[in-house]
């Protein structure tokens, strides 16, 4: 199946049901254009991870399609993901190491890399001599070395505290306007998909599908000013009621 | 001196202390009962013998360690290499692994008598040294290569990795805590392998190693030269242990737990 036009990411009545008989999925339609970030919001176990495995093409889905760009794709996971064994600057070459084709300058894709995510400083640091947020850093670095298109991130800062992950979060907004790269997101908290998004797609409970899709038309770029004003609080407030519809009501 | 200073000055000196105090009380009983050196020789007697036999011992000790240290690194290549070839082939596994158990869980000291008859003595108790070492590597390694983190296998996929790459960048690495465990306890085991088989000879073997002696001092009633030789074995063990303790720390050091210490 081919992407509908400007599609970079088509999935049309996906699902999935596991061996044990959980059904993760069922008739999951999105679509996502070219560039765009967009947050998968939805309550633990409705299936975001499962979704995106199989865009990543790590999936396969038991009924439905799927269109995703083959190849070239960069993986966020909850957990940093590293090789314990080898430094910062050995785990963003690891795409490289593995034949990940895309430059022919290896060395300076990894600086650069690193550079962007600001741990320059410590490319030759093993993952277990730094913090958490760190370690998220080298793991978004590594998903993007190879420049990819398409950008799938898994609750990457679910696992930090706040500071960090706001933080983290504008790192990662200032990263998207630069590279303009398509982003789709997996996330459960509310607040941080209304900033870092413009449109939100809310899922239900097992077995996912999209609920409900809501449109932030805030401009980028956003900053603390946008994180605590009323205008957020608002869309905050429309996703969370979405999102406990989605839930079944209970509020 | 800060704690853990204290500490560590603590762990060294109690074990010490413990040993003068049971050298004394060893050497005392000798004295206060007036036992004759052919059934408890006195600490000094056994020091002298150490001493005097030097040579003799000094030899003995190289041929087991030699045994030993072959059929370690018999051990190490083969648990490994049969590790990953299971991993790589469930077929293997299921026709092979049954019988690795079963050469695990028979006493050796039951194999080595039949191992005497159909091998000549040194290879028959090199084999003795492999058949109990192997097993802790081959079950270590097994247990690490399956331990590998789900995600980091899906990272390797995303990547288009071959087989080859994932065994090499990330299955064994990510082993090598366990297969280092098992290791450690390899070097301890081959050294008992090789001594049962040598006992398992006898005084009628041609051997001439540490156990070897041990039993044919037990025949002439040296009994000091028993300890002498007992001592040294138990040092060999010491020794072998602390070795791949070290080997095994400077390979972990950056970055696994059980090697990483951490400030506080
Ligand atoms: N490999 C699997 N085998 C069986 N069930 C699974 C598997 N992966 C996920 N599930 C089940 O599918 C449902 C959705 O999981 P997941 O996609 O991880 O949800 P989310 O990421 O939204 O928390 C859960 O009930 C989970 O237990
Ligand atoms: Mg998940």
């Amino acid at each position: 199946m081919t992407p509908r036009d400007g599609a970079i990411v088509s999935l049309r009545g996906v699902g999935k049901t596991f061996e044990n008989g959980v059904a993760a999925l069922d008739g999951l339609n999105l679509d996502i254009a070219e560039g765009e970030f967009v947050p998968l919001l939805g309550p633990s176990g409705c299936g975001k991870s499962t979704a995106l495995r199989i865009i990543a093409g790590l999936s396969e889905a038991s009924a439905g399609a799927a269109a995703a760009p083959a190849g070239n794709i960069g993986f966020v996971f909850q957990d940093p993901t590293l090789l314990p064994w080898t430094t910062m600057a050995g785990n963003v070459a690891l795409p490289f190491t593995l034949g990940a084709a895309g430059n022919s300058e290896p060395h300076a894709a990894v600086a650069r890399a690193l550079a962007r995510v600001a741990l320059s400083e410590f490319a030759e640091a093993y993952p277990r001599e730094l913090s958490g947020g760190m370690r998220m850093r080298a793991a978004i670095a590594r998903a993007l070395v190879t420049e990819p298109r398409l950008l799938l991130m898994d609750e990457p800062f679910a696992a930090l505290d706040e500071i960090t992950r706001f933080r983290l979060n504008n790192d990662l907004l200032a990263v998207w306007q630069e590279l303009r790269r398509t982003v789709v997101f997996v996330t459960h908290s509310v607040f941080e998909s209304v900033y870092l998004s413009q449109r939100i797609l809310v899922m239900t409970p097992r077995p996912g599908r999209v609920f409900a899709e809501i449109a932030i038309p805030v401009s980028y770029p956003r900053d603390e000013r946008f994180r605590t004003s009323a205008e957020y609080a608002g869309y905050c407030r429309q996703v969370s009621d979405a999102l406990s519809h989605a839930m079944g009501g209970a509020a | 001196m800060t704690r853990t200073k204290k500490d560590r000055a603590l762990r060294i000196a109690l074990p010490l202390a413990m040993l003068a105090l049971a050298v004394l009380a060893w050497d005392l009983v000798v004295r206060a009962f007036a036992i004759p050196p052919y059934v408890l020789p006195s600490p000094a007697r056994v020091g002298a013998t150490l001493v005097n036999d030097a040579p003799l011992l000094w030899q003995s000790l190289k041929v087991t360690l030699s045994i030993a240290f072959q059929g370690f690194v018999l051990a190490a290549f083969g648990g490994i290499a049969l590790a990953v070839t299971f991993n790589q082939w469930r077929i293997a596994e299921y026709s092979l692994y049954p019988y690795a158990v079963i050469l695990q869980v028979t006493p050796v000291i039951a194999i080595a008598p039949l191992l005497l008859i159909y091998l000549p003595q040194p290879l028959a108790v090199l084999a003795c040294a492999w058949i109990v070492a192997f097993f802790p590597v081959l079950a270590n390694t097994t247990l690490g290569l399956n331990s590998v983190d789900h995600n980091l296998v899906s990272l390797f996929h995303l990547y288009k990795a071959s087989r080859w790459q994932m065994l090499l960048h990330l299955k064994l690495p990510a082993a090598l805590p366990q297969i280092l465990a098992g290791l450690r306890i390899a070097g301890g085991l081959s050294l008992i392998g090789a001594v049962v088989a040598e006992i398992a000879a006898g005084s009628a073997g041609a051997g001439s190693g540490l156990a070897y002696r041990i039993a044919e001092s037990g025949y002439r009633l040296n009994i000091s030269r028993m300890f002498a030789a007992l001592l040294l074995l138990s040092l060999a063990g010491v020794a072998i242990f602390l070795v791949l303790s070290a080997l095994s720390h400077m390979l972990l050091r950056r970055w696994h737990d059980s090697a990483v210490r951490q400030e506080r």
